[in-house]
């Protein structure tokens, strides 16, 4: 039988530990996974390396790792929002690590290691401070910079609906990064706002499949003060 | 000589976007493009983060925070809309589907050269986002930006001295002082508004200006 069902949270990253890569997929506030970052907090893990798209907001989600201290390196597109000047006191102070490439990039580099390719050559950025100390080649008389594949320990996955298997659906834009960042990491762990039965789903439209799953719960609100419990332990 | 306001650049934009083809209107200013679509044009309207087809910001009590566009606004899908994600719709960007993007700018240079992501190379805080992507990926890129920066220096340059987002890559550039077609390595201004000589609009200008045969007036939509 295969049930990916779980409640436990303890469970989500057992076997994990300090150092570890997680992507979390979202763009903006679509599609962020609260109710996991949240058990990602509680669970002491440090020295992480973020990859995704934004670089979050405020002391909530995201947020609140840079002011707990325990993000060691983001990966992403798009470093601006509220956390920004923390971010630029972090990085003067030597305690945490920047990459930064276009959002087509990353997107292709979590795709690419998901399915199983190293490296490709993209057209994007070919003659920016981006492509500089990166092989470059000439396809059809077109500059082109090599991109390698980005993997991860973990991703961390909002979904609208999300069976035993682990088939998933997104709601509307929330889709974006998140099944491509499933197919890439090692563990993939998903909270859904409804867990349904087999066949709930139709098959035709299963927007991320099974086989990419790990992990699914149940999601929960994440109340806005609990986050906060950061300040009693920095 | 009064400037167009950032509606009149938009709705002159907008004027050049034909029936049919899928557009990408970048984060910012060219957002206001989509306000001023000709009537009677087909225009499907990309954004980077999954959809083609999308529509106009909704009612307060319709907002749905799983709906927004790139510049994390809420908007609405139009009948006939899809949705797909992000390997897809940068395919559909770097796969040069997108006839147009319309880009914001910091520099233009006549060789078509765009930076608009960094006004330093040391920037600790680097925002590309989708710009570079939509810069190598469009078909064509116009540009839509002040035409001096809140110095009052300009902003179309002989080469550009901020990091590059794309080299090669700019069609027209729309500001609110004049259009601009970018080709053969020169600015030839093909709009202008009222009032403004050529002689003050090229003190307003890093590069050389060449003036198409006929210049047509710039003004704001009534």
């Amino acid at each position: 039988m295969i049930d990916k069902r779980a409640d436990d949270l303890a469970r989500a990253f057992e076997g994990l530990g300090d150092g570890i890569s997680v992507m979390i997929g979202g763009f903006g506030d679509a599609g962020r996974p609260a109710y996991l970052l949240k058990a990602l907090l509680d669970s002491g893990i440090k020295d992480l390396h973020f990859i995704s798209n934004n670089a979050g907001d405020g002391d909530t989600g995201l947020g609140a790792f840079y002011h707990a201290g325990r993000v060691r390196k983001l990966s992403c597109s798009f470093p601006r929002g509220s956390v920004a000047p923390l971010m630029e006191k972090l990085i003067r102070a030597g305690e945490f690590e920047l990459e930064v490439m276009p959002q087509g990039t990353l997107a292709e580099r979590i795709r690419a290691a998901g399915a199983g390719i190293p490296a490709f050559f993209t057209p994007t950025s070919y003659g920016t401070l981006i492509a500089e100390g990166k092989e470059t080649r000439d396809f059809d008389g077109r500059g082109h910079v090599l991109e390698t594949a980005l993997h991860a320990d973990v991703a961390l996955i909002h979904a609208e609906q999300a069976d035993r298997f682990g088939n998933l659906t997104f709601r509307h834009l929330a889709r974006n990064f998140s099944p491509l960042m499933a197919s890439a990491a090692k563990r993939t762990i998903v909270e859904a706002d409804h867990v349904v039965e087999l066949g709930d789903i139709d098959a035709h439209n299963v927007h991320s499949p099974a086989i990419f799953t790990d992990l699914v719960y149940q999601c929960h609100d994440v109340p806005e003060d609990s986050w906060h419990d950061w300040r009693a332990s920095a | 000589m009064t400037p167009l306001s950032r509606n009149g650049i938009a709705a002159r934009v907008a004027l050049d976007i034909q029936d049919g083809w899928h557009v990408n209107l970048g984060i910012g200013m060219p957002e206001m493009v989509a306000n001023y679509l000709p009537e009677g044009r087909e225009i499907l309207l990309h954004s980077e983060n999954g959809i083609l087809g999308m529509g106009p910001s909704p009612a307060e009590e319709d907002v749905d925070w799983t709906l927004i566009n790139a510049g994390k606004k809420p908007v609405t899908a139009l009948p006939g809309a899809s949705y797909f994600d992000h390997a897809w719709s940068f395919g559909i960007i770097r796969g040069r589907h997108l006839e147009l993007c319309v880009l914001g700018g910091y520099q233009v240079a006549p060789n078509g050269d765009l930076a608009n992501w960094a006004r330093d190379a040391n920037d600790p805080l680097p925002a590309i986002g989708g710009a570079m992507d939509l810069a190598a990926g469009a078909q064509r890129i116009f540009v839509m930006m002040t035409h001096n920066d809140k110095s009052g220096a300009p902003k179309l340059l002989e080469s550009c001295s901020f990091p590059l987002t794309g080299a090669g890559i700019v069609k027209k550039v729309y500001t609110d002082l004049c259009v601009i077609d970018v080709a053969d390595n020169r600015f030839t201004v093909t709009d202008m508004v009222e009032g403004l000589t050529r002689e003050e609009l090229q003190n307003r200008t890093g590069a050389p200006l060449h003036f198409a045969d006929q210049v047509a007036v710039l003004k704001d939509p009534a």
